[in-house]
């Protein structure tokens, strides 16, 4: 029997012969396939064996990483809740993460090439000093208000938008959307709880997730009077010529005629263009933009920043929320000709006009700001995770100069006179000076206007502090004149609070 | 290659002086290689701690005080009722049964909440009651030698076992499934909150009935033949209780859908059938019908479905993890991604992520081990392993009696061949069938059972080494000679 028990100890060899060969496949062949796998939960471990850096806002931390006793070292932590949801993303798990958290996440990670000598430290070290500290220029009083104003306004709008800039610098004091979510589920490190959670958001008809002030266009309606007044301004009109009003007006081609939202506006024939912005007159504006010609009111929207495709808020240099492109849309015959009546439309921010409540707190910016608009940002300073060192500190950029300062100084003096005398009067600050423009547009025929406002506060010395639009969407009767006097608190708040810049 | 080494490295085959018996018996070295094994379980255990605790506590030394203290007891125990028993067999398991009580420990410290960490009682969770069953385990293998002083006495109870053996495969089986089912597989006895799975005894108890009834047989199963198809068949009825028994089991293991036991035991009737009438037709029928069934399984799990169905999927999810890495594959797709992670070197004891390892207690603890030890570590295990069975197959070989031929063959080559399975199907070599890994995986009984198994190994082994001369040797051996039932066993059949 010896015989077949040596030919036995010979399979057993061959057997543990191909597991050794296919041990070998697998540790050293196919170990670097197998290590980076997107299957393989480790990257992920790993990724959380490090704290993350904070994203903070005027001092306080509104995201953090807290420890945990589980096998990913640290949870993700959002104490503001859905109060800063839109401006900081989320970093899940599982999910996709954005905002923020996203565009500056090797640095939070602390895996960015900046943030190599402090890696190089910690390996003599022996500490894990964690990821880069992201500051952002929002301030916590303009947030807090822009986001309950919002919440709590009084037309009982369910979706809108805020946002706050300060014109000089383009530094974003304030961004709500509503309605907003919290993240804080959406990190869970139980990956179901946070996939249900997200899927109940991304199912949810109201759209949370969406970011209104960056992402979503809507018809501007009057506030698109502003771009309209800046090409009539160079174009020989002054803020005291008279220009063709009335009750109604048909366009030469079309029988639908342009009416006022009011008879008692604009009722004679003619009206100075101050008195035509101030009490929005719909019929004057609607005459003005077929005399100009479409050419010269879609040019005057490209140069305040509309059709721009690659705007992006958040670092100055790259990355950031991508924002939508605003569009002035087709003002012609399908043949290509002139269509007055397409024109008189979208000179009145209807038809197929679109503007992001970003794109409106811009055009505010910019008249403020002497007709220098500056690109917005979100990221003020790039802390080392030790804190001492700053990787990065933003630098303003001016983005375009869409109009020249005396066309500004006018459009600036037309504006105010909304808020002193027109229709904006809702958004007056004591002791400031502040400009705005009321927008109300037609969504759809059967469907509650939305309610705009684009408008900025000078302080004492004519120095501009703060512009902002709010757009309640779907607001109804009264939307607008709300949309002004939530502006109105927001740049109180923003006035009071600067934030960083 | 392995056929010339074996008998010319083995001492119990030298001519050498009785004299000289207690030089030969090769005690201190086992006593040397078991130490040795213990300071590498204590160190294993100490890294373990640096690394999940970023301290070594004060007590990292107590699990692997009290298994040396355990094997010690063995140890002294072989020495005075088989004091010839092959040295490396006691060191080798001991290292594999620490290393895997170690990391037991390692999964234990990785999911304590971390301020129960640091002092965790060393026979806390799962780790802690390996560590019991392993003392336990050790008791019974030293009583198992103590009462056992001549392998050839269980021949005796060979039908009794070989009944036994069928009861233990069926027990799960009848009992109602809520006593028996764990994870859809029908292999426990349940009570309260104990549970052993029985058919890991069992392979034992028909492994001594196969040997038995095979010797007893072998010469009218090699002889008194049929020729058919060139291949010379056994009468039925020489041939008959054995494979009835062994019908019985595989199928009851395939309806229990315990699919890596029943080719185990497959293999295991396959091999002891081809060493006792050594003829390679046997292998080749057995191979045949393997690869045969195996096909017909999985093309009937494919067009049927049934109790085919698992078989089908377990062959596909082989075939391809990948293309459902989150449910059906997922377990082996996660296996051999620890593998990959762990490289070459690996993440260092304790540096790995076990916890993202389904079943890393059970199936998956090779692959678990593997992350943090690497190939160079995995390797080094693997080799382990395969000395314990060269060893085994070497006490067969030396051994006189062809009853310890068998039993030791077959000992040795289930040990070498679960460790394939389970392994193989981990490394994606072979379909996934659920197995413990001998001497690492949770789980008394296995580990029991294997005990066992080393038990008798050791005791086959003194048998085999011990002089065949000399007073000793005599003495020490239980009056009354050879059992009646072997009376075939001490002559070997000549064979043209």
């Amino acid at each position: 029997m010896n015989a077949p028990l040596r030919r036995v100890g010979i399979v057993v060899m061959v057997l543990f012969g191909l597991l050794f060969a296919n041990l070998n496949w697998i540790q050293a062949y196919k170990a670097d396939e197998y290590r980076t796998s997107d299957y393989n939960g480790r990257v992920q471990v790993a990724e959380y064996e490090r704290r993350r850096g904070n994203i903070e806002a005027g001092g306080t931390a509104f995201a953090l990483s807290k420890e945990t006793d589980g096998e990913l070292k640290f949870q993700r932590a959002y104490p503001g809740g859905a109060r800063y949801a839109h401006v900081l993303g989320y970093k899940p798990v599982n999910l996709a993460e954005t905002g923020i958290e996203k565009f500056e996440n090797d640095f939070l990670a602390g895996t960015s090439d900046q943030l190599i000598a402090n890696r190089v430290k910690d390996m003599f070290t022996g500490d894990q000093s964690g990821g880069g500290n992201v500051l952002l220029t929002v301030s916590k009083g303009a947030q807090n208000t822009a986001f309950e104003q919002l919440r709590n306004n009084r037309v009982d709008a369910a979706k809108g938008a805020a946002i706050a800039v300060d014109p000089r610098t383009g530094a974003v004091q304030a961004l709500v959307s509503m309605p907003s979510f919290d993240p804080n589920p959406l990190v869970s490190h139980n990956t179901n709880e946070a996939t249900a959670a997200y899927n109940k958001l991304e199912q949810d008809p109201a759209g949370p997730l969406k970011n209104r002030a960056l992402g979503e266009v809507l018809p501007p309606g009057s506030t698109f009077k502003i771009v309209v007044a800046a090409a009539a301004l160079e174009n020989g009109v002054g803020q005291q010529t008279r220009i063709p009003a009335g009750p109604s007006w048909t366009p030469p081609t079309s029988g639908t005629p342009i009416r006022n939202a009011a008879p008692s506006i604009c009722p004679e024939d003619e009206v100075t263009l101050i008195n035509a912005v101030t009490e929005s007159c719909n019929t004057g504006f609607a005459q003005m933009g077929v005399r100009l010609g479409a050419d010269k009111i879609k040019e005057k929207a490209r140069q305040f920043g509309f059709e721009q495709e690659d705007l992006s808020v958040g670092h100055l240099n790259e990355g950031g929320h991508p924002v939508a492109a605003s569009r002035t849309g087709s003002m012609q015959n399908a043949d290509g000709g002139a269509d007055p009546a397409a024109l008189a439309q979208s000179s009145i921010g209807q038809r197929d006009v679109r503007m992001t409540p970003l794109q409106g707190a811009m055009i505010a910016a910019s008249v403020a700001n002497g007709g220098s608009q500056m690109r917005p940002y979100l990221v003020r300073q790039l802390l080392a995770p030790d804190r001492t060192t700053s990787y990065y500190t933003a630098k303003p950029k001016e983005l375009r100069q869409p109009v020249s300062g005396q066309v500004a100084n006018d459009l600036r003096d037309m504006m105010v006179s909304v808020v002193e005398n027109g229709s904006g009067t809702n958004a007056q600050l004591r002791g400031y000076t502040v400009g705005g423009k009321t927008g109300t547009a037609q969504s759809a025929p059967d469907r509650p206007d939305h309610g705009w406002f684009i408008g900025f506060a000078l302080d004492k010395n004519g120095t501009p502090v703060s512009a902002v639009c709010v757009v309640l969407e779907q607001a109804g009767p009264g939307g607008s004149a709300e949309a002004a006097r939530i502006a109105g608190q927001i740049m109180r708040a923003a006035i009071a609070d600067p934030g960083g810049r | 290659m392995t056929a010339a080494a074996i008998p010319a490295s083995s001492p119990a085959t030298t001519g050498e002086q009785p004299g000289v018996r207690l030089a030969r018996s090769r005690r201190n070295a086992e006593l040397s290689l078991l130490l040795v094994a213990m300071v590498l379980v204590a160190a294993y255990g100490a890294m373990v701690e640096a690394k999940v605790l970023d301290t070594v506590t004060a007590d990292f030394w107590m699990p692997a005080a009290a298994l040396t203290a355990v094997f010690l007891g063995l140890h002294l125990v072989i020495r005075f009722l088989a004091p010839f028993a092959d040295p490396a067999l006691l060191p080798a398991v001991a290292l594999l049964n620490g290393i895997g009580v170690g990391f037991l420990r390692r999964l234990d410290l990785g999911s304590a909440a971390p301020a129960e960490r640091e002092d965790l009682a060393i026979f806390a969770g799962t780790g802690g009651r390996q560590l019991a069953w392993t003392l336990a385990s050790v008791v019974l293998a030293a009583g198992l030698l103590a009462l056992m002083r001549d392998h050839r006495s269980v021949s005796r109870y060979a039908y009794t076992l070989g009944l036994a053996g069928i009861v233990l495969v069926m027990i799960p089986a009848v009992l109602p499934s809520r006593f028996s089912e764990i994870n859809g597989a029908k292999l426990w006895v349940r009570v309260g909150g104990f549970s052993i799975q029985p058919g890991e005894f069992a392979k034992l108890a028909l492994l001594v009935f196969f040997a038995y009834y095979l010797v007893r047989k072998r010469e009218v199963l090699s002889l008194a033949s049929r020729r058919f198809l060139g291949i010379d068949f056994p009468r039925g009825r020489d041939l008959g209780p054995v494979v009835v028994v062994w019908l019985i089991s595989v199928l009851v293991l395939v309806f229990e859908k315990d699919l890596g036991t029943s080719l185990l035991y497959f293999g295991m009737f396959v091999v002891t059938l081809y060493i006792a009438t050594e003829r390679v037709s046997w292998l080749l029928i057995g191979l045949v019908l393997f690869f045969g069934g195996v096909y017909l399984a999985y093309v009937l799990g494919e067009v049927v479905g049934g109790p085919f169905a698992n078989f089908y999927l377990r062959a596909q999810i082989w075939l391809d993890p990948f293309a459902d890495p989150y449910n059906d594959g997922y377990q082996l797709v996660q296996g051999l991604l620890a593998l990959g992670t762990g490289g070459l070197f690996g993440a260092g004891p304790g540096g790995g992520q076990p916890g993202l390892l389904p079943e890393v207690q059970n199936d998956f603890i090779f692959a678990g081990i593997g992350e943090e030890i690497g190939l160079f570590g995995l390797s080094a295990l693997l080799v382990v392993y395969l000395l314990i069975v060269e060893r085994g197959l070497r006490a067969a070989l030396a051994v006189r009696d062809s009853f310890g031929k068998l039993l030791a063959g077959g000992l040795a080559f289930t040990l070498g061949l679960q460790v394939f399975v389970i392994v193989g199907g981990i490394s994606k070599l072979i379909p996934l069938t659920g197995q413990t890994t001998p001497f690492l995986s949770a789980g008394g009984s296995s580990l029991m059972a294997n005990w066992l198994l080393i038990a008798v190994l050791l005791r086959i082994s003194d048998g085999a080494r011990r002089p065949v001369t000399g007073a000793g040797g005599k003495a020490a051996r239980p009056s009354g000679g050879p059992p009646e039932q072997l009376h075939g066993a001490p002559t070997e059949v000549i064979r043209p």
